[in-house]
């Protein structure tokens, strides 16, 4: 990919994002943090490249401390989410 | 333009796929309803995005992988999965644990993480270009790919510094207070120009001295970005926090040219942004001024407290209350941050259940910054079974408040002050309040007639002749309204 081909996917994303969050309702803005702050963690393919490219050693332990930081995220973000989320309950449901 | 190495298309696929489920996740958040589900794409995105990256980069020698992993053998990859096991452990068990009231902390650690994690991944990025693809023939690093990367670690580190000191003031680890550097505009204003200036010099040269100079130096802006705001602001700091992790992620992004991450920084940034602009909105603050700090000391909560006794104001019983309440057609129960430190949401849903139980209706008025981050308050009332129904934003239920024969107010105080809409020389005029005042009668729980809320401002609400002043503890009263009205 080209530099361009990437900035046009990244300016579409902005906008794509801008619409999308603003749809969220306001009742549901403490999972919406939570839950990009999982998603941000998909910088974890960065992390797993590193870890796993051989070359130097000192790459490879910055990519599993990297590694390993995003997977709390990862893992913690979608938990506390879907916790949050189990209690938006209606009326009638309870 | 970039000489990159190219992953193949089924891996670029994927990472689309992931980017897509990640945009389908914060739409599910569009209604309670659908926002389960939107949780659960989230994550078959992510699990779609590791997955991939690791069977690609799995350990077969000679096949499927670049050249680059030729070297990579089992135990590495044993290793990887160890990482992520750790990693599982420690989150899951944080998220189970965490009481909702803590989940602004929770957010500032997390972000705190992804900051962190950019930035160790610009640095491994940095050390051994050729594993991501950026190196060029000679060696050195593409130089498009520099200004990325220095990008990348900035914001990463940025976010990393400022997302402790957000951790610690929220924690109470720290003063909420916010502390005052001399100089701090001209000190600030230099770092950041050094940075610039440091990313746009490793185009020509990439010496380690400049690359851990601009971490260094962005380690040092977040840090003191983040001191001279005063507590009140940190709703706008946690959610502008939020937006720079995903500039991170974004910046990550275009060095290692993957769609997922671009897609999904772009969102995170977006979304981020946008809390910080609802959030200012509803303090009625410009984003400069919370960004150039000092608001939120409460040095005037003195003065404010002098003035408060010498107006005459009523003071009511829990009965009083329980009565006024059972006698009332619609009721509107104000909550605030302070009902959440008393821990009476619980109490708070029997005194409603206990209403509607004899025919009263009963709705929650929500204002945006009631809690410490966005959205903060609705989470504390889904926790203690209020039926998100009955909960509603202040553009919703502000007209219904003339309608109202109760205004319950419990452990809120600014966002119901009637001087934000008259008094011009009010800190907080201009700030959107619920209309409370024009309910029948107003009851107002607080625990004296002493305290001020955060903006340090007397509150005309409680001197009015429709206002009934419940003084004692959250909980504690709205445990005795409730055994009052069985």
């Amino acid at each position: 990919m080209d530099f361009i081909t990437i900035l046009s996917i990244f300016v579409l994303a902005c906008f794509v994002g801008y619409f999308v969050v603003w749809s969220v309702t306001p009742a549901l803005h403490t999972p919406l943090m939570s839950v990009t702050n999982a998603i941000s963690s998909v910088i974890v393919v960065g992390a797993l490249i590193a870890a796993a490219a051989a070359g130097s050693t000192g790459s490879k332990w910055l990519g599993l401390a990297a590694v390993v930081m995003a997977s709390i995220n990862i893992f913690g973000g979608f938990a506390v989410t879907a916790r949050m989320l189990a209690m938006y309950k209606k009326k009638e449901r309870r | 333009m970039h000489e990159v190495a190219h992953a193949p298309a089924w891996v670029m696929l994927a990472y689309l796929a992931a980017g897509i489920c990640f945009i389908l996740a914060l739409r599910g958040l569009s209604s309670p309803e659908s926002s389960r589900k939107g949780n659960r794409f989230g994550m078959f995105g992510m699990v779609l995005a590791v997955g991939t990256t690791l069977f690609y980069y799995r350990p077969v020698t000679g096949i499927g992988g670049a050249d680059f992993m030729a070297n990579l053998d089992g135990p590495l990859f044993g290793e990887i999965l160890v990482a992520i096991a750790i990693g599982a452990v420690i989150g899951v068990v944080t998220a189970r644990r965490i009481a909702m009231t803590a989940m602004p902390q929770l957010v500032a650690a997390f972000h705190s993480l992804v900051g962190l994690a950019a930035v160790c991944v610009g640095a491994a990025a940095y050390l051994n270009p050729a594993a991501f693809g950026i190196a060029e023939a000679s060696g050195l690093i593409h130089p498009g790919s520099r200004v990325e990367m220095g990008l990348g670690v900035a914001i990463g580190a940025i976010t990393f510094s400022g997302s402790v000191i957000a951790f610690l003031k929220l924690n109470g680890n720290m003063s909420g207070k916010p502390i005052m550097l001399p100089m701090r505009h001209f000190i600030n204003l230099g770092t950041l120009a050094a940075i610039l200036i440091l990313i746009g010099y490793f185009v020509s040269d990439e010496s380690p001295w400049v690359f851990f100079t601009v971490v260094g130096l962005s380690f040092a802006i977040g840090f003191l970005l983040i001191i001279p705001i005063g507590g009140a602001d940190m709703p706008v700091v946690v959610s502008m926090l939020n937006s720079y992790s995903g500039w991170a992620a974004a910046a990550m992004g275009f060095t290692l040219q993957n769609s997922a991450m671009i897609i999904t920084g772009a969102l995170v940034g977006s979304s981020g942004a946008i809390l910080s602009y609802i959030m200012c909105r509803a303090m009625n603050r410009n984003f400069i001024s919370v960004i150039a700090g000092g608001f939120g000391g409460g040095d005037a909560a003195a003065g404010g407290a002098a003035a408060a006794s010498d107006r005459p104001w009523k003071r009511g019983s829990a009965e009083d209350a329980a009565f006024l309440m059972k006698q009332a057609e619609l009721v509107i129960i104000v909550p605030g941050y302070g009902m959440a430190v008393a821990q009476a949401q619980h109490a708070v849903r029997e005194m409603a259940d206990q209403l509607k139980h004899e025919g009263v209706t009963v709705k929650y008025a929500i204002h945006p910054v009631a809690g410490r981050m966005p959205g903060h308050m609705n989470v504390l009332l889904a926790e203690a079974n209020v039926p998100y129904d009955e909960v509603f934003e202040l553009e919703d239920i502000n007209a219904e408040f003339a309608r109202a024969d109760v205004a319950f107010v419990i452990g809120a105080n600014d966002v119901t002050n009637p001087a934000a809409k008259t008094d011009k020389s009010s800190p907080i005029y201009g700030m959107p309040v619920l209309d409370v005042e024009k309910a029948k009668t107003v009851l107002f729980v607080k625990r004296s007639m002493g305290g001020v809320g955060y903006a340090g401002v007397d509150n005309d609400l409680f001197y009015r002749d429709n206002t009934m002043m419940l003084l004692g503890d959250a909980k504690k009263m709205a445990e005795e309204i409730v055994k009052s009205m069985g």
